[in-house]
């Protein structure tokens, strides 16, 4: 792999005149269009990360910014000026995202978790609200502005409004009929329709009374009427514990990122703290999770064997079968053998689960007259089934491959061999195949990482069931480990990113593992030819 | 290539010769064609078929309306197919640009960290984006209060993540394609006065222009079926592409409109098809080149 192949040339005398000096090309107007658009789009960015208490999005906007103006407008550094734009986008969304994959993997980011401890604080307050007794109900009127929800009611003749964040203030130029806020300026009233489909957002608001947050907070149960509520746990900011109406204490852990009880009981919810390699060390020490991961983990590695296997004997199977110039109509024959893979990958995956289906589909009813073969919901057969559906996906790549491999053997190594008296078998094995490796081996490597994370194949075909049961996570039978972090991540009820995050690790480390082994392998390879 | 060899062969073979050496390979050919051709022509039928759901495909081609193409027409479809070409369209565009510049820089230039930056770019080639779904989630959402066109549910905001991968994958085939052009050629333009820039745009991109096409009609195809970044990026049915698009109809087992989404899948996947037929032997001397070299 050497990364160098050529000499390096004469370093330019001198650096040749770039545009941004040369007034009279067009391409110094584009330019300056261009970086005209990237600065305006920086500075709105910088000042809309200010209002949002951004700090680090901010100071890498201002950061970036900086340099590309000095690269686009200075004389030097050409190099940069042609790798800038790639390199921004492969810093930002490719090795930020390997980062913080890598920080969110060590802590209990997640449902429950999301946020630092000041808001969990807030969230517990208003959650465990009651109404206070002997107050008045408001007939509310529910708004929206600058896309957040608040509430406006009319309280002693003057009308207020606030949303989540700002508490109730009075404002100007409102209109209210019969107690009922019909018009506040620079917001909207949602109607009832719009109301009832954002019940949830509607119902979970809460809206501060005052700054104070013992004065309680307006929230509604029907969208039509509002009463102030109080929190039932009492916090005690000098000890940082939570003290609830019958005298239980929730203290602070900042070990779980929780407020526990000592009875065990907890509120919710937490936040976020780091929690070491818990998340790394969890699929082996739960007992729960333990047997199902090891499977799912023996079932990532069999899948992603097997399928290379397959994919390439029957493709280097076809490509030795064809590569008879005897055999007339080859190119047609070819055009049709690389249907599948000019299928595109996601549809196939589709189509095949309806002609899988247990019940309706065609293979049981027309193929097999009418057979009950329970192809994507029994264990063994989905496993088979995948590895089918697989080999129909994958062979007429490795057909292709092998294609242009074998014609580019020179024919005197054959010629060669029948000199000497070998036969059709032993030419293949001792000239062919060994000469083909040569080329064809990093592909094959290759395709190992690419089914190793094949996430489309296992979850449009089967959704890695059939599942195991009675998991906190959901984990099936033909789950890859991808697929198991998909699950963990987004499907499992509670979104548990850390662990999803620790698990991509692993997956990480091991495709990098074995790409290197496969490399280290193929240089040897080379060295034997 | 095989012309020459064909008309070396001294007599035909005949008879039972013929069929032990030749004849069985058409048997095989038939047989795979057959396999290869029956889930598209199940397809086909199922997108013919009025008013279906799995229930009907009992026999191929029973009945045949166009019913499904016109209901089609009147839903999310359209958008979604448009959706897919922007994406995938924007994609490509914007790959082929940024990892041609790359390529260009790396070969024709000689700067401090020039071998630590390949060197780190292949590494870094080795982790798929894909797999830090997760945090390009949770930045997505931090973007979106930043710049919303960029954040969750934007297509600007999944063509940028996109465009994260460009450099890591493509540079390296570019690369190699790049260092075969002689340097004389840069030289020889310099005198005449042009700048970096001229000899970028002016005479190395139309000499490239082959790879340029190999790389973007790549990226084009992946993303146009990748599946997991966009399904979690475009959070709303209006703004899906199709891979997300007709993932839900395939799998919405209750109300399944199976035939309509057959007819999506014929339509999707004809454009796909008939570029990879055209492409067929770029792909191969491109996928060869590249895994080599990586």
């Amino acid at each position: 792999m050497s990364l160098d192949t050529k000499q390096a040339p004469p370093a330019p005398t001198k650096p040749p005149l770039s545009h941004a000096r040369d007034l009279s090309r067009p391409g110094f107007y584009v330019k300056l269009v261009l970086m005209a658009l990237v600065n305006a789009f920086g500075v709105y960015g910088i000042m809309a990360s200010w209002a949002q208490g951004e700090y680090w999005v901010l100071a890498a906007l201002a950061a970036l910014l900086v340099v590309a103006n000095y690269v686009y407008f200075s004389k030097r550094a050409i190099p940069a000026k042609y790798l800038l734009p790639g390199l921004a986008f492969l810093l930002v969304y490719q090795l930020y995202v390997m980062g913080n994959t890598a920080y969110v993997a060590f802590t209990n980011y997640g449902d429950g978790h999301n946020d630092a401890k000041g808001p969990a604080i807030t969230q517990i307050l208003k959650t465990s609200d009651r109404r206070v007794e002997g107050t008045p109900t408001h007939p509310v009127a529910v708004l929206e502005q600058n896309g957040q929800l608040g509430f406006a009611i009319v309280d002693d003749g003057v009308v207020k409004a606030g949303t989540a964040e700002q508490p109730l203030a009075e404002v100007a130029g409102a209109a209210s009929d019969n107690n009922r806020v019909t018009e506040v300026p620079g917001a909207t009233i949602l109607p009832i329709s719009e109301i009832q489909q954002r019940q949830a957002d509607v119902l979970g608001l809460r809206v501060s009374v005052s700054d104070n947050p013992d004065d309680g907070w307006l929230r509604t149960d029907n969208g039509s009427t509002a009463y102030t509520a109080k929190s039932l746990l009492d916090y005690d900011e000098a000890a940082d514990t939570f003290t609830n109406a019958e005298g239980k204490v929730y203290k602070a852990d900042p070990k779980q990122g929780l407020y526990v009880a000592e009875d065990g009981s907890s509120l919710n919810p937490g936040w976020r703290v780091f929690v070491g390699t818990d998340n790394f060390t969890r699929m082996f020490t739960d007992s729960r999770l333990q047997g199902p991961f090891l499977s799912v983990m023996a079932w990532t590695f069999a899948f992603a064997i097997l399928s290379v296997l397959t994919t390439f004997a029957l493709g280097l199977a076809l490509a030795v079968i064809f590569n008879d110039p005897r055999v007339k109509g080859r190119t047609f024959y070819r055009a049709m053998f690389i249907l599948p893979y000019a299928f595109p990958g996601f549809l196939a995956a589709l189509v095949w689960k309806g002609m899988l289906n247990r019940d309706f589909g065609i293979i049981n009813n027309m193929l097999l007259g009418g057979a009950d073969i329970n192809w994507l919901g029994d264990g063994d057969l989905a496993k088979i089934s995948i590895l089918l559906v697989n080999l129909w996906l994958g062979f007429p790549y490795m057909f292709l491959i092998c294609t242009g491999a074998l014609q580019a053997i020179p024919g005197e190594l054959t010629e060669a061999g029948v000199m000497d008296g070998a036969g059709p078998m032993r030419r293949f094995w001792s000239i062919t195949l060994p000469l083909l490796m040569v080329s064809v081996a990093p592909l094959l490597i290759a395709s190992f990482a690419f089914n190793f994370n094949n996430f489309s194949l296992i979850y449009m075909l089967t959704g890695g069931g059939p599942n195991y049961p009675g998991l906190p996570i959901i984990m099936g039978e033909t789950d890859i480990l991808i697929s198991m972090v998909y699950s963990v991540a987004f499907e499992s009820g509670v979104k548990q990113y850390g662990l999803a995050s620790a698990m991509s690790i692993m997956i990480f480390f091991i495709v990098g593992f074995i790409s290197w082994l496969g490399f280290r392998q193929t240089r040897k390879l080379e060295e034997i030819m | 290539m095989a012309v020459k060899l064909e008309n070396a062969n001294k007599s035909p073979v005949s008879g039972l010769r013929w069929w032990k050496e030749v004849g069985w390979k058409h048997i095989v050919a038939l047989v795979m064609i057959a396999i290869c051709v029956f889930p598209l022509l199940y397809v086909m039928s199922a997108s013919f078929n009025p008013g279906g759901t799995l229930t009907g495909s009992i026999r191929l081609f029973e009945k045949v309306s166009l019913e499904n193409y016109q209901t089609l027409l009147g839903s999310l479809f359209p958008r979604w197919m448009l959706h897919s070409f922007i994406v995938a369209t924007a994609t490509a565009v914007g790959t082929v640009l940024m990892a041609a510049a790359a390529a260009y820089a790396f070969s024709r230039f000689r700067f401090k960290g020039r071998r630590g930056s390949l060197t780190a770019l292949l590494i870094i080639q080795m982790f798929p984006q894909m797999l830090a779904f997760v945090a390009i989630f949770l930045l997505l959402l931090t973007i979106g209060d930043i710049f919303p066109v960029l954040g969750i549910g934007s297509l600007l905001g999944l063509i940028a993540v996109y465009l994260g991968g460009a450099l890591g994958a493509n540079t390296f085939l570019m690369y190699g394609f790049f260092n075969t052009i002689p340097d004389d050629l840069d030289e020889a333009a310099k005198i005449d006065g042009a700048t970096h820039a001229q000899i970028f745009w002016g005479m190395i991109m139309p000499l490239v222009t082959p790879i340029l096409s190999v790389v973007g009609l790549l990226s084009f195809v992946g993303t146009y079926g990748e599946f997991i970044l966009a399904r979690i990026i475009l959070a709303r049915p209006e703004n899906y592409t199709l891979a997300v698009g007709l993932y839900v109809w395939a799998s919405d087992e209750r109300n399944a409109p199976w035939s309509l989404f057959a007819a999506g899948a014929v339509v999707a996947a004809i454009p796909i098809i008939l570029l990879f037929m055209y492409l067929q032997k770029y792909i191969v001397a491109g996928l060869t080149a590249g895994g080599v070299k990586g």
